[in-house]
């Protein structure tokens, strides 16, 4: 049924993302919150990098830096998301997401 | 000794640095200041003799030294003096009976705490009336004019914590400035028709004939000759500093200065100083006399407002209590005799009766003055009575100085110099009229000096004061005494029979006539004089007075004319009710026009300016602030409701992003059916 | 370049300013003391300026010019002539005097000196600029100091007088700075020297008359405005009385002394060399404001029972003979050269003697208020000379100055002014006369209320004499009373040679 590894990869990688999707959703610690979205980021990444290898034109390393970038980002906002919910718990001693409400409308 | 014409600035300068230095040196120096003040008046004396003999070397001759005060534009202002026999003699005559009042006023003043003061400013009165003397300049005439005003200002109000001397004070420079003022500008007037104020500058002077022809040809309105319009503007000031009628009412009020200041007033300087002005600038005020189809000659004006004051003088004389204002409306009349030898064309005779009443008239005062210095500053003649054996001195020098007053005859130096002006008004042949007033006035000044001298030295005293009286020391004696052999001897220098005084005065040869040409007026005033004496003798020496509340003969004949009389004509309340309140309600009006008429324009102008904001500020808030309120007010609401989104709750974006990329990959999908 | 006098006069109080500014830990004494050095420069470079300057040329000496806003022709121009060395040295005297007789005002001293400082300096620029964007800018920037001056340390009613001073007067300003754009329109200059120049060959009125309509009038009577309200010329002296009776001492002394003669010297230097023809049409209704201004303000005076409105007004009467000696000349088509140069010295003469006789006698005034507490009503004393004789004689003198008594500095002025008057309109000079006794009679009303009779009211406490701080203020003024009352030749000396080239101006057709 599967016949090409890019829809192998495809596969995956939607897997990947749902999973990731599902524990963003899901969780209420905002650290596994975070988790699910590096999961979600890192599907995102797969595609890049199989679509770059198995695509009609694999020009040299398009794929590579662009996943490069990606996880370059992500390390960074990884950071910050940690900073923000070490300054949270500093606050208010939990990292429950429904607590976190205070800068609501 | 002659004392060259540039230097006669010192005669007034002497007493003038006596007044500076007394008004340097703290109170308590009383002998400085009194001391540098008689120095210096005696210096003054001693110049003026000089300058007398200086001016009697050249009679008819006008020496003049003129100085430049300061430049104005192309040209400049000048001053001058003048030396002539007219100056020399009022010279003499100034300082010496000034000399005698310092001399007096030493022990009259003696006790008072502001003695210092008084020379001080007992000098600058001296020397601002010797500046008048001296100056060949209007201006300067003008400028030592209002100095006098000044000191007398000062002296009338000297004790000035007494209410009514102080307003006395204010009067007399307030009536006086009201003269000033016609003099100032008959001043500037002459100073613009002429192109100078000088008397006499080597014939571009003002009384010099070029200018008189000058002004005497011109006409200005009602057909006066501007010579006549001048001379009646200077007369004005006459007026007001030789307490002329209608301005002589502030004459018996300056009574209220100490007794000296009073004699030196009515005698020496200022009462002198109108009566010298118009004979000084008679040139111009006769310059006129030719000119026979104007309305109004000068000195018409002059002779029947001499009458008029004569007789109104004399009159109020009589009805009056206090022995000081006695004196002091006797004054007024004897101005007026005065003024009216000015009118009828005697200047001389003027100057006569000028020299030979300061003497007699400063005589009374200090009389006067010693009566009440012994009596405790008793002045009411109703209360004294029988100072005559107490004060032997005194009352044989009153009693001189009141019969040349009044006039009797051959002896005493006011029957001359009477005799002169009446002879003078005789043949004047405009009007009768001011002999006849003179010829009046005769009578009524013998009798209400017989009544002053009845009343205060015989009988018997009518008041514990009076009792108690004795004569004062020989500081003011001595004065009375010379003054009271002036007062006899002065009546000879001008005798129709040895007439030196009228040709010094004119610079021309003498003209001696016998008695007996002008016998029949001299026989007349005689008459005259004995029928006042007589009459004052009648009713009061022979009937002395009993009580001081005993009724006056003459208040229980005619009750109302005497207290109309006493009330002084009732001038006072007569000024008080018409220029009095016209002068208050004009500065009433000027302040309620100031507040109310140009302050409410303005007011007026501020409120339109107000009401055109307050509409601006309406148009603002009302029409163009509405539209962009209304949006402002829009955008909120919508924000506010869009602030509703933001729950806080991360997990409800998570989902919304969720829920988004489910949509977009359903619509990517429908596009990639396509 | 020489020695820059000018700037130096107009910058120095502005230094003392600045340096007081600077150093807010300077006691009360100090900053007094550093004031009244400053305030005293003035003086001191007047006296430079009056060695060097040359009694004999009528010209403008000591000039400076510097560029300033080149693209409107702005010049930073300075100059001194004899009429403006009086008026620099009267404000030498006065602004210390004025300083000095504020010495007590304890509340913030530092303050009240910065603004009196600030004050001198504008009022020196406007006597000595040349050109109109710096002379309007240094007439307007003596409103503010004098504002504050008379609403911090002013009486009860002080905030509303220094409103309506300060409205009234920018009000006319305005008029007066349109005035002036026009004219720059017409010619394209703000100098004065040009504009006189121009004025005086005529092409000045031709090129306004091209500007057509009213325009012309409008711009005359926009000048006339300004300078009106600020002399103040009648009916536009309301704001005077409120703002001088509610100024303390010795802002009024300054304000009288020298502030109100910036209006008549606009008058002299401005008005009248440049619109000689339009004043010559005005000058009929003009004159009759002057002598109202001359007897309405002297009766009004002597309605007035605050001594302070009193002497105030009696400032609307002293200014008035100013004007009307200028109205009358300009009323005449060909006046005398004797009466016109009468007139002409009389003002300005009159000017000076105003400013010291009126200072001293507000100081008196305040003297008086100081003692009983802030009264100054004429009922509130009485017999004041027995308990204070020298402030009773000072306080004397200067107000038979005020009056015009010969002898002391004031005839001088008047008498030539009302000689010049004489000769050119009589029946001004003759209906004005009754204000100078009106004058005698307020003032003597004064004297005898307060000075005279028994000691009633604050006369009856304790009622020191003067202090030798007082003292050090009245003795000046009243010492030049008499100098120039004796020796006139001091003062007209430096003004013969201008008035001269005024008269003969006026001499040709």
């Amino acid at each position: 049924m599967i016949h090409h590894p890019l829809e192998l990869c495809l596969v995956f990688s939607s897997l990947l993302f749902c999973i990731g999707l599902a524990g963003a959703l899901s969780r209420s610690n905002s650290i596994l919150v975070l988790l699910g979205i590096e999961l979600m980021l890192n599907a995102a990444n797969l595609n890049f990098v199989a679509f770059w290898r198995y695509g009609p034109s694999p020009a040299p390393a398009t794929g590579i830096v662009f996943v490069a970038f990606s996880v370059a980002v992500a390390a960074a906002e990884a950071a910050v998301g940690l900073a923000l919910v070490i300054s949270i718990y500093r606050r208010q001693r939990s990292i429950r997401l429904q607590e976190a409400v205070r800068l609501k409308g | 000794m002659k004392l060259p014409v540039h230097l006669l600035w010192l005669i007034p300068a002497l007493p003038l640095l006596a007044a500076a230095l007394g008004a340097l040196v703290p109170r308590r120096a009383r002998g400085v200041a009194s001391s540098a003040a008689l120095v210096t008046i005696i210096a003054s004396f001693l110049l003026s003799c000089m300058a007398l003999s200086s001016a009697l070397g050249s009679t008819g001759v006008h020496q003049v030294s003129n100085f430049e005060w300061f430049q104005l534009g192309g040209g400049s202002v000048r001053l001058g003096w003048l030396l002539d026999p007219l100056t020399a003699l009022m010279c003499v005559m100034v300082t010496f009976v000034s000399t005698l009042i310092f001399v007096f006023s030493l022990g009259y003043m003696k006790e008072d705490e502001n003695f210092k003061q008084f020379f001080c400013f007992l000098s600058l009165f001296a020397a601002a009336m010797l500046g008048i003397i001296i100056s060949n300049s209007l201006l300067l005439v003008f400028i030592s004019w209002e100095l006098v005003g000044l000191a007398s200002y000062l002296l009338i109000g000297f004790w000035f914590t007494r209410p009514s001397a102080a307003a006395a004070a204010k009067k007399a420079f307030i009536t006086t400035r009201i003269g000033d003022l016609g003099f100032f500008v008959g001043m500037l007037w002459l100073n613009n028709a002429s192109g100078s104020l000088l008397f006499f500058d080597g014939g571009r002077g003002v009384l010099e004939s070029a200018a008189l022809g000058t002004l005497s040809s011109q006409v200005t309105f009602g057909g006066l000759a501007v010579s006549t319009a001048i001379g009646l503007l200077i007369f004005c000031g006459a007026i007001g500093k030789s307490g002329q009628f209608p301005l002589h009412v502030w004459l018996p009020d300056a009574m209220e200065g100490p007794t000296p200041v009073s004699a030196l007033i009515h005698a020496a300087t200022m009462v002198a100083a109108g009566v010298f002005l118009i004979a000084r600038v008679y040139p111009l005020m006769s310059a006129d006399q030719a000119l026979a189809h104007v309305p109004l000659h000068a000195l018409t004006a002059v002779a029947f407002i001499g009458a008029i004051t004569a007789l109104l003088g004399a009159c109020i004389a009589v009805a009056q209590n206090d022995i000081k204002r006695v004196l002091a409306f006797s004054t007024v009349s004897q101005l007026g005799y005065m003024m009216i030898a000015l009118g009828v064309g005697s200047w001389v005779a003027a100057i006569f009766h000028l020299l030979t009443h300061a003497f007699f008239k400063a005589l009374l005062f200090l009389g006067a003055g010693s009566v009440i210095h012994a009596a405790h500053h008793e002045q009411d003649m109703r209360k004294l009575g029988g100072l005559g054996p107490k004060m032997r001195v005194t009352f044989l020098t009153f009693a001189i100085g009141m019969m040349a007053l009044a006039g009797v005859p051959f002896l005493f130096s006011g029957f001359w110099s009477k005799e002169a002006i009446l002879h003078a008004a005789y043949e004047w042949d405009v009007s009768s009229i001011p002999l006849v007033i003179a010829l009046a006035a005769v009578v009524l000044t013998a009798f209400y000096m017989t009544r002053l001298v009845a009343e205060v030295f015989l009988g018997k005293a009518r008041s514990k004061e009076a009792d108690h009286a004795h004569e004062n020391s020989a500081v003011m004696t001595v004065p009375l005494v010379l003054l009271a052999a002036c007062s006899v001897i002065l009546g000879f220098l001008g005798t129709p029979v040895w007439p030196w005084l009228q040709s010094t005065l004119t610079g021309l040869p003498m003209e001696k006539h016998s008695l007996l040409e002008g016998a029949s007026l001299i026989v007349l005033s005689v008459l005259l004089v004995c029928s006042g004496l007589g009459a004052g003798w009648a009713l009061y020496a022979r009937r002395l007075r009993q009580s001081a509340a005993a009724e006056d003969p003459l208040e229980s004949t005619w009750p109302r004319a005497f207290a109309f009389a006493g009330a002084r004509f009732k001038f006072d309340e007569l000024y008080a009710a018409t220029v009095g309140r016209l002068n208050l309600s004009f500065a009433a009006l000027s302040d309620w026009m100031d507040s109310n008429v140009w302050g409410g324009l303005i007011n007026l102008l501020a409120r339109f300016g107000e009401t055109a904001g307050h509409f601006n500020k309406e148009t603002d808030d009302e029409v163009l602030n509405t539209g962009f309120n209304a949006a402002s007010e829009e955008i909120r609401s919508v924000g506010k409701l869009y602030s509703r989104a933001q729950t806080g709750e991360t997990h409800g974006y998570l989902r919304i992003v969720a829920l988004g990329f489910v949509v977009l990959a359903i619509l990517a999908m429908m596009g990639g059916a396509r | 370049m020489s020695f820059p006098v000018l700037s130096l006069l107009i910058f120095m109080p502005w230094v003392g300013a600045f340096v007081l500014l600077v150093s807010p830990g300077l006691g009360p004494r100090a900053a007094r003391l550093l004031a009244l050095t400053f305030s005293l420069s003035t003086l001191l470079l007047a006296g430079v300026a009056l060695c060097g300057f040359d009694p004999s040329a009528a010209g403008y000496q000591f000039p400076e010019s510097h560029d300033w806003i080149t693209s409107l022709s702005v010049r930073f121009r300075l100059g001194l002539d004899g009429l403006s060395l009086i008026l620099v040295l009267l404000t030498g005297v006065v602004a210390p005097l004025s300083l000095l007789a504020s010495w007590s005002q304890a509340n913030n001293p530092r303050l009240l000196c910065i603004l009196f400082l600030l004050l001198q300096g504008a009022a020196l620029g406007v006597f000595l600029a040349l050109d109109f964007v710096p002379w309007f800018l240094f007439w307007e920037l003596s409103l503010v100091p004098a504002y504050f001056l008379i609403r911090l340390w002013g009486g009860a009613g002080a905030t509303r007088s220094a409103y309506q001073f300060v409205i009234y007067t920018i009000g006319g300003s305005a008029f007066m700075l349109l005035g002036f754009a026009g004219i720059s329109l017409a010619v394209g200059t703000f100098d004065f020297g040009e504009l006189t120049a121009l004025a005086a060959n005529g092409t000045l009125a031709v090129k306004l008359t091209a500007l057509g309509g009213i325009w012309p009038t409008a711009i005359f009577l926009g000048v006339l405005l300004g300078l009106a309200v600020k002399v103040p010329l009648f009916p536009f002296h309301t704001w005077l009385p409120a703002a001088y009776a509610e100024a303390p001492t010795g802002v009024s002394m300054f304000l009288t002394g020298v502030m109100s003669k910036m209006g008549v010297y606009g008058f002299l230097r401005i008005l009248w060399p440049l619109f000689p023809s339009a004043l010559h049409t005005f000058a009929p209704a003009l004159l009759w404001l002057a002598v109202g201004g001359v007897i309405f303000g002297a009766f009004a005076a002597m309605r007035q029972t605050d001594l302070k409105r009193m002497v105030a007004y009696s400032s609307v009467n002293h200014l008035s003979y100013c004007l009307l000696a200028l109205f009358a000349i300009c009323a005449i088509s060909r006046p005398g050269p004797d009466a016109a140069a009468a007139a002409l010295t009389g003002a300005i003469l009159q000017m000076f003697n105003h400013g010291i006789s009126a200072a001293a006698l507000f100081f008196c005034v305040g003297v008086l208020e100081v003692r009983s507490g802030g009264l100054r009503g004429i009922g509130d004393f009485g017999g004041v000379r027995t308990v204070a004789p020298l402030f009773a004689g000072l306080c004397g003198i200067s107000m038979f100055s005020s009056l015009g008594l010969p002898g002391l500095n004031g005839f001088v002025g008047e008498f030539l002014v009302f000689r010049g008057v004489f000769g050119l309109v009589p029946w001004a000079a003759a209906i004005s006369t009754l204000g100078l006794f009106a004058t005698a009679f307020f003032l003597l009303t004064f004297w005898q209320r307060v000075f005279h009779g028994p000691r009633i009211g604050a006369g009856k406490g304790p009622f020191a004499d003067l202090s030798a701080i007082e003292v050090a203020t009245l003795l000046p003024l009243v010492g030049l009373m008499f100098l120039f009352g004796l020796f006139p030749q001091l003062l007209t000396v430096l003004i013969n040679p201008l008035v001269n080239t005024w008269v003969s101006h006026l001499a040709m057709p």
